[in-house]
């Protein structure tokens, strides 16, 4: 859908060669931190902003090919923007059917309400409505034209926490119900796991990975991907043919390394256990940070030095751990990154 | 979507080339500002022509060295007393515990609705002693002292108060405080108003020629009006709109530094700094402050009208300059609102530094004194447009010029006040760009159209130089048939001509100190 895609305001090259396929019927996310270019993508998908160069299709329709591109009202392509830019000079139901011919839209509107969960607002007006309440009316009046294709530029980002993680389950059961293609834009990684079928991690104005959510957090790219998406242990490890050497004994891969070499290895906080016992495989660590944090605790720990591990580990464990000192148990996969330069020990978003 | 597309797809408009997608806002926005900043252009190229030769015997002459010294002399006296009141009015309002703060922050306003021709009138008919060089520092002073007063209190009301307070707790006392602290705060604010006073001196021609007192702007009147000598007076023209010119990067030059480094959220309003032993005295200087400037226009207006009417009312000619004014002032408001629109929309819609040029180009002619703007009307008309000149066509020309910025000012302000990204949604919703104006912006905009038109119709009918040299002949409005009667000593008569222009300037005003004051963070001082 967007290939080679590059873009910039005036002189600064904000896009430089972006290549993104949304099939048919998905829900993808697009996650990068402030300032990546997430929302300029999105803007050129749009309509809203030029491309220079490279290519945006939507199915067999070329939009903007950096010499000619299609003006925004012709693209079938919804847009809702992070505050819903509600028209405030019109009702909920004038705001829904703003897109339609005349005679369809108090129908339309009232079908749409029912189907974002605001039976009886339509006379209302923006004002008078909660956030959240906005937010739904954005997607309904969206929703109304039928677009091949909708963009949802961090909808839930002015929400409070409890209203964010309602409204997005909410949202994406009703896109799936109405078969709606959507590229979500996030810097929150939480959301990107749940909302998508594939999340394409945008940095510094490139797609770092695309992949399905699980893949791409069992299983990230390179390690500044695995610490976007989530805390990480990087461990140093042998890595050979399907399995790796580390000073928790050997590990399974998750996919197959090849020929025996030097690597790091992607250790999920939830990977890593703790017990007072020196079990085989288990690395002996002093406790130096543990919190609560309702449904888990992290656990920082500091693992003797001679084990030629990171200067520090990070588990999540269920209960409190009481003592001093542990003994660290790894489990489950694996997963081999490329070893950079200045290799993080420890990353976390 | 669900529905299936291969079917659309076929009728599928094709892509736009880059330069049609563009649209038609540019280039209309590109030639409103070149139409606006057309005076500014043919200043320069008569500058030009006139040559050097010309300009050394010009200012060799003994009448500008005269003018020169008048007209610096005075700019520099009423900028240094107008500095000193208006900081001080604003601090006493914004950061102590003066009763009835609010009332005095109106009233401290009120000035601004009387034209400064009227308040030299009230001056004059009442005190003949007012005259000459300290009748003028007096008499604009007490005129102008509110152009630096609103931008300080509003820099004094949103700035943030935490330097303040924390040099109090570094154990510096209130003075030192004030000194070090909150005027370098208000700096920007200083030199901003400070440039809008000495720019106001430099074009006031009524005001001067009533107290008798010669500067640039009555010798360009003089010369032009009366000697019919309009090439002397285009020189003269030059080197006031040189000295505008030096004033405005003065300013820009002491302006910038200090700037407010944080700005936008309105944060707590300062403690309120006990004023002890000292409120009385502080009380009654702004009694007086105002009751000068307030009170003797007011009474000397009450005065002439009673006395007035005991002579001659003419009822009649009041009503027809009265008709006449709105005529023009309503459709120089129309058209210039019309024409702001699509330099404020293109502004505000493209965030470029070509767009902010073109903003930016269309404030200049705000530096030039309104007799310089009306002259070069003049001048044009006389020179390529001979059938309008002393046309009715060539006064609402002459207004829209004047009042540009002004209108652009209040359009930007109601603009601003739309959510961003409505107009967007709506192109995504399939509506072409003009039924996204006139379904999206220009609704929600609307009552802001209104309030610009209302400025500038309200403005305009209060003007008095470029209607002098503009109108066409035999029409007189509310200001020119005061002229009229001032001119010849029939105070009584003139009194209600006075009176409707004062009142008609009172809502511009309130609109401009709420706009100045009020909630929203525009810092824009429009008059």
């Amino acid at each position: 859908m967007v290939s080679g895609l590059r873009a910039g305001h005036g002189r600064a090259e904000i896009l430089s060669g972006v290549d993104l396929v949304v099939e048919d019927g998905a829900l993808a996310c697009v996650l990068g931190p402030s300032g990546c270019g997430k929302s300029t993508l999105l803007r050129v998908i749009a309509g809203f902003h030029p491309a220079a160069a490279g290519r945006v299709s939507l199915g067999e329709r070329t939009l903007d090919d950096g010499r000619s591109r299609l003006p925004a009202e012709r693209r079938r392509i919804g847009y809702v923007p992070q505050d819903g830019a509600l028209f405030p000079h019109l009702t909920v139901a004038g705001n829904i059917g703003f897109g339609l011919p005349r005679g369809r839209r108090r129908e339309k509107a009232a079908e749409l309400l029912a189907l974002v969960g605001l039976d009886g607002l339509g006379d209302r007006h923006p004002h008078q409505l909660s956030g959240g309440q906005q937010q739904r009316v954005a997607l309904a009046r969206a929703l109304a034209t039928e677009p091949e294709l909708l963009l949802l530029d961090e909808p839930f980002a002015a929400l409070d926490a409890a209203l964010r993680t309602e409204l997005r389950t909410e949202v994406a059961a009703t896109l799936r119900r109405a078969g709606a293609t959507a590229i979500l834009v996030t810097h929150d990684q939480e959301e990107a796991l749940s909302f998508a079928d594939t999340i394409a991690v945008m940095r510094a104005g490139r797609i770092a990975q695309q992949a399905a959510p699980h893949e791409l957090y069992h299983a990230p790219a390179d390690a500044a991907v695995a610490g976007f998406l989530g805390e990480a242990n990087l461990v140093p490890a042998r890595l050979d043919g399907a399995k790796a050497d580390t000073a928790f004994g050997s590990l399974p891969l998750t996919a197959d390394a090849g020929t025996a070499r030097r690597g790091v290895v992607l250790l999920r906080p939830r990977q890593l256990s703790l017990t007072a016992d020196p079990l085989p495989g288990a690395v002996r660590a002093r406790v130096t940070r543990s919190h609560f944090r309702g449904h888990d605790h992290r656990v920082e720990l500091r693992p003797d030095p001679q084990d030629g591990l990171p200067g520090s580990l990070i588990a999540y464990t269920d209960g409190p751990w009481p003592h001093d000192d542990a003994y660290v148990r790894a489990q489950g996969l694996a997963h081999p990154l490329d070893e950079s330069e200045d290799t993080p020990t420890a990353v976390g978003s | 979507m669900s529905t299936p597309h291969s079917a659309r797809s076929a009728d599928s408009p094709s892509p736009l080339p880059r330069w049609r997608a563009a649209g038609l806002l540019a280039p209309l926005a590109f030639a409103i500002v070149a139409v606006v900043a057309s005076p500014l252009a043919f200043v320069v190229v008569q500058a030009g022509q006139a040559g050097w030769d010309q300009a050394q015997r010009l200012l060799g002459r003994p009448l500008i060295a005269t003018l020169l010294w008048n007209t610096a002399t005075l700019a520099a006296a009423v900028t240094a007393a107008t500095a000193v009141l208006g900081f001080g009015a604003a601090y006493l309002v914004e950061r102590t515990d003066l009763p009835g703060r609010r009332w005095w922050t109106v009233a401290l306003v009120l000035p601004l609705a009387v034209p400064e021709f009227v308040r030299g009138y009230s001056w004059v008919s009442l005190f003949s002693s007012v005259r000459g060089y300290w009748g003028a520092v007096l008499v604009m002073t007490c005129s102008l002292y509110p152009l630096v007063f609103l931008p300080v209190a509003a820099t004094l009301r949103r700035a943030d108060t935490a330097a303040e307070e924390v040099s109090r707790s570094l154990g510096r006392g209130p003075l030192a405080t004030l000194w070090r602290v909150t005027l370098p705060l208000t700096r920007p604010a200083l030199a901003g108003g400070a440039l809008l006073v000495s720019l106001y001196l430099l074009g006031e021609y009524g005001a001067f020629a009533m107290l008798r007192f010669t500067t640039f702007a009555t010798a360009i009147f003089t010369q032009y009006k009366l000697g019919f000598d309009a090439a002397s007076a285009a020189q003269l023209t030059l080197v006031l709109v040189a000295l505008a010119l030096l004033l405005v990067l003065l300013e820009a030059g002491c302006g910038r530094r200090g700037r407010v480094a944080r700005r936008g959220a309105v944060g707590r309003r300062a403690a309120a700094a006990p004023l002890g032993r000292w409120k009385l005295p502080a009380l009654a200087a702004l009694a007086a402050l105002v009751g000068t400037a307030v009170g003797v226009p007011l009474y000397a207006l009450g005065y002439w009208l009673v006395v007035g009417s005991s002579t001659t009312l003419p009822s009649a000619s009041v009503l027809s300059a009265a008709l006449t004014t709105l005529g023009y002032a309503a459709t120089a408001a129309l058209v210039a609102t019309a024409a702001a629109v699509p330099v404020a929309l293109y502004g505000w819609r493209r965030g470029t530094r070509l767009a902010r040029a073109a903003e930016r180009a269309a404030y200049l002619t705000r530096a030039l004194p309104g007799i310089a703007v009306a002259l070069s009307v003049v001048h044009f008309a006389i020179r390529y447009a001979e059938p309008v000149y002393q046309q009715p066509p060539l006064l609402v020309a002459g207004y829209v010029i004047l009042f540009f910025p002004l209108a652009l000012t209040a359009v930007r302000a109601a603009l601003a006040q739309v959510p961003p990204g409505v107009e967007e949604v709506a192109r995504s919703l399939g509506t072409p760009p003009l039924g996204v104006l006139l379904r999206v912006t220009l609704p929600l905009v609307l009552p802001g159209l209104g309030a610009a038109a209302a400025m500038v119709a309200l403005t305009a009918g209060t003007e008095l130089t470029a209607t002098l040299l503009l109108r066409p002949t035999g029409t007189q409005t509310l200001a020119t048939q005061f002229w009229v009667y001032t001119s010849g000593l029939a105070y009584g008569a003139a009194a209600p001509y006075a009176a409707l222009m004062t009142a008609m300037s009172v809502p511009p005003v309130l609109l401009l100190t709420r706009r100045t004051l009020g909630t929203n963070s525009r810092t824009e001082d429009s008059r």
